[in-house]
């Protein structure tokens, strides 16, 4: 075999398992899941038509489908805000000279690690038992009626366990981020006489400013997606995301066309999203 | 006044600065870790919670919730295990995990390695699918992955319901991502190194396992470190391909929340128990798993 066609063969084994897993999984139902929008297939049913584009038309007037858009977006930039706010001053906080930071960051990343699903099931106590008591106790109206009860305090609820969950892995970005403005910079901001907000609006958060990029953009996206929490710990309809509207479109209610072209926005809104605020954020990167 | 009275001015200044550097531990500080450990404190409170109520007895539950229990009953953790499955979601969920990741790991150096190596058009085109693979949300997919993995069957080998099937959809997720992050990491080693082992006569593959893989070791914690979490948390992919036939323990904590919402005393004892395994895990590497994962997101 001549050492061309046995590199070309080489590269073709060492791409190739990874290439087909992909191309698999990811690639093919892709396209296929294009197909179907353009069909009206329950998923059971072998006959079915094409419907042109109006699986995405209808879209307009699906109530539950808007109102999920709506609350998706709400939540979305609710909780980026709080995430971010969060994680920077816990960010903020380890990063001084305390005498237990390291302890302080393993304890506020640790929620981060189990799965929204058992942490949806976690805070349904929380909510349901544990606050309800200790309103009952105080002889608090307010706070003995559940969170959960209400639309609008439910979605209050999922707000406080998310924060909870994301804002110490916020944090740890922000921690890699504040560790790397150097020391000396803001001393000699010091010496020449900058007060410490000073220093703090005009040095430290340009210089982290690449950080907050990955940060704002790694909340948005999660929050955007969010689908185990709100599926263990929120799944009424009144509060019911994006993620889970598709899924029970596709899975409960099973209309297979209708499902996807819910599936295909919800990949352009993401994806515009995402790009749009890595190439916003790029521009005003300070190149350290 | 004088330049090199200024310059002496700021000398003064840096090593007054200094001092108080050194011995810099002031009363603002103190106020701020009390601060920060009471908020640590509340942010412990759910797991402090579920661990002590999880011994309780229902009736003691909703009569002192917030107390300490009566006796350290280990009745309800043994009931939860037979109830749940824990034993078996326990084994299915670490096969599953460490089978992904290994393949993960193994098949994304490999084609990262050669599609930095391979500087063509085709290497920079199968780069950019598999980038492009990122931007994919699970939800834009998961309807048609489902009918399309239902079809295929080669004799008895069916892709929904078996354990091969399931590792097999992970590959194909979590590739993207990793070849991400070798691919950037292969393109900082010098060519040279490779080369000098083709020259000893090296195969391919050889050069791959005895030199590219052992350089590689930052990048792979971070890959197992990001993969491993994902796949031992996941829930909605088992969910639609494997429920009913395979636990994973979301999986058993979901079907058993379905059966038994209104035990909470069980509920209890099965949640600690879910979560045990992961926070061990993170009490023995944290520092790999925290470096991993900030290395996941920079990149």
């Amino acid at each position: 075999m001549s050492k061309k066609s046995k590199d070309n063969r080489d590269f073709w084994i060492f791409v190739g398992p990874a290439l087909i897993a992909m191309t698999m999984v990811v690639i093919i139902p892709f396209i296929i899941g294009i197909y179907y929008t353009f069909t009206n297939w329950n998923g059971a049913n072998p006959k079915y038509d094409f419907v042109g584009i109006s699986n995405y038309i209808n879209l307009i007037d699906d109530a539950q489908f808007i109102y999920s858009l709506k609350i998706t977006v709400a939540y979305t930039f609710a909780s980026v805000l709080s995430i971010n706010l969060v994680g920077f001053g816990l960010a903020y906080a380890v990063t001084r000279k305390l005498k237990t930071s390291n302890f302080l960051r393993t304890g506020f990343f640790m929620p981060n690690l189990i799965g929204g699903l058992i942490l949806g099931f976690i805070w349904q106590f929380m909510f349901n038992s544990v606050f309800t008591g200790v309103g009952q106790a105080l002889g608090s109206k307010i706070l003995a009626t559940s969170l959960l009860q209400e639309p609008s305090t439910a979605m209050f609820a999922m707000l406080i366990v998310s924060t909870w969950q994301y804002a110490g892995y916020i944090m740890v970005i922000y921690v890699a981020a504040l560790e790397n403005v150097p020391a000396d910079l803001i001393e000699a901001a010091h010496i020449d006489g900058a007060n410490g907000w000073y220093t703090f609006k005009h040095i430290t958060i340009p210089m982290v400013r690449q950080g907050m990029t990955i940060c704002l953009f790694l909340t948005l996206a999660n929050s955007f997606k969010l689908f185990d929490l709100n599926f263990s710990l929120t799944p009424a309809k009144t509060t019911e995301m994006l993620a889970l509207n598709i899924y029970k479109e596709a899975f409960v209610v099973n209309n297979m066309g209708i499902g996807q072209a819910k599936a295909i926005i919800f990949f352009i809104l993401v994806t515009t999203i995402s790009l749009t605020q890595v190439y916003f954020n790029k521009k005003k990167e300070v190149e350290a | 006044m004088k330049a090199n009275e200024i310059v002496h001015n700021v000398e003064r200044n840096k090593a007054s600065r200094k001092l108080k550097t050194l011995d810099s531990y002031t009363r603002k500080l103190g106020i701020l870790e009390v601060f920060a450990w009471i908020l640590l404190l509340l942010y412990m409170t759910p797991f402090y919670l579920m661990f002590i109520n999880s011994f309780k007895t229902r009736r003691e539950i909703f009569a002192n919730t917030t107390g300490l229990p009566d006796a350290w009953n280990f009745k309800n953790y043994l009931d939860a295990i037979k109830r749940m499955d824990m034993i078996s979601s326990f084994t299915n969920s670490m096969i599953i995990t460490v089978a992904s990741v290994a393949l993960i790991i193994l098949f994304s150096s490999m084609a990262a390695w050669v599609l930095v190596r391979n500087q063509t058009k085709k290497s920079k085109i199968i780069f950019y699918l598999f980038t492009s693979g990122m931007i994919v949300p699970f939800q834009a997919v998961m309807l048609p992955l489902v009918k399309w993995m239902a079809k295929i069957q080669v004799g008895p080998f069916k892709m929904l319901g078996t354990h091969y099937g399931l590792i097999f959809m992970y590959i194909g997720f979590g590739v993207s991502m990793s070849i991400f992050l070798y691919h950037g990491f292969i393109k900082a080693i010098p060519k040279e190194v490779e080369e000098a082992a083709t020259i000893d006569g090296c195969s391919k593959w050889q050069t791959y396992t005895k030199v590219i893989l052992p350089l590689l070791k930052p990048t792979t914690v971070t890959v197992a470190v990001l993969n491993s979490i994902w796949v031992w948390n996941d829930f909605l992919l088992p969910f639609l391909t494997v429920n009913g036939k395979i636990n994973t323990i979301p999986l058993a904590m979901n079907n058993f929340f379905g059966a038994f919402s209104k035990q909470w005393e069980l509920a209890m004892a099965a949640l600690i128990l879910a979560i045990i395994p992961i926070v061990v895990f993170y009490f023995f590497i944290q520092k790999q798993i925290i470096a991993g994962i900030v290395q996941g997101s920079i990149k």
